[in-house]
């Protein structure tokens, strides 16, 4: 059953953690504090979680969102667990590109796809 | 025949950051879709803007609510032009790491600036360094 939050909503498939954003400008910088912390709240009693970040609504994204999936990464690595991205708009992949975090992050096209991944 | 047009000129003192940001966003917007900038520039200096106005409320003026930022925009059909100035004592922009050097790629931060100068025709920071002038090229050659 999905937990809707002010601006994520985290759901349990199989598993596996999926969190889709509800908004599509991740722009603002107190709304990204706020989604940092709800994507920590997010594995918070997990270990080993796998998480799947999907990116379907989102448009924008600014250089303090890109801290805060390097920080929930941190946190989901600390826990020993896994973390993939997928779904990204052309543009949004495109600042992963410039700032060469495709190359932290496991980036995917579909939820499939990212799934696959997942051992 | 369509009339074009006209020069778009704003000068707007910001001295809160969520409603300077949604002012000026706003506005820029209008102007950009009135000089048929297409999606793409519109993804791009919207992401400028607000990296640029971020930086001077949280790292210019250090998020002294006494402080403001100074914004200014001129906008045609050829190019967008915007200058940004915070009341702080500026820095040396040559100063800050470069985020995707292998080091540095797992700091959370400072990435703001590369993000501007990415998706900018054009990035001056004026000494003291406390003002950034930014032009997005509607045509590029």
């Amino acid at each position: 059953m999905a937990k809707p939050s002010s601006h994520i909503s985290v759901r349990k498939i199989d598993g596996v953690t999926r969190i889709d954003f509800l908004d599509r400008n991740i722009l603002d910088e107190l709304n990204i504090h706020q989604i940092g912390e709800e994507l920590l709240k997010s594995v918070e009693s997990e270990f080993r979680p796998k998480v799947i970040v999907v990116f379907t609504n989102v448009e924008h994204m600014s250089s303090a969102a890109y801290g805060t999936f390097m920080k929930f990464n941190e946190r989901v690595k600390s826990r020993d667990g896994q973390l993939r991205l997928c779904e990204l708009k052309p543009r949004v992949y495109e600042g992963f590109v410039i700032t060469k975090l495709n190359r932290i992050f496991s980036i995917h096209e579909s939820w499939a796809a990212a799934l696959d991944t997942l051992t | 025949m369509t009339t074009p047009a006209p020069l778009f000129h704003c000068d707007h003192t910001l001295c809160e950051l969520r409603t300077g940001l949604e002012l000026v966003q706003d506005e820029v917007a209008a102007a950009l879709a009135a000089h048929g900038y297409e999606d793409g520039a519109m993804f791009a200096i919207r992401l400028a803007l607000e990296e640029a106005i971020v930086n001077g409320f949280r790292h210019g003026n250090r998020s002294d609510p006494t402080k403001c930022v100074f914004f200014r925009a001129t906008i045609d059909s050829v190019s967008a032009e915007f200058e940004i100035e915070d009341q702080g004592p500026g820095f040396d922009p040559r100063m800050i790491p470069d985020p995707t050097e292998d080091d540095n790629l797992e700091i959370p931060s400072g990435r703001g600036v590369m993000l501007i100068k990415a998706y900018m025709t054009d990035v001056e920071y004026v000494r003291p360094g406390n003002k950034l002038r930014m032009r997005y090229a509607k045509l590029r050659a």
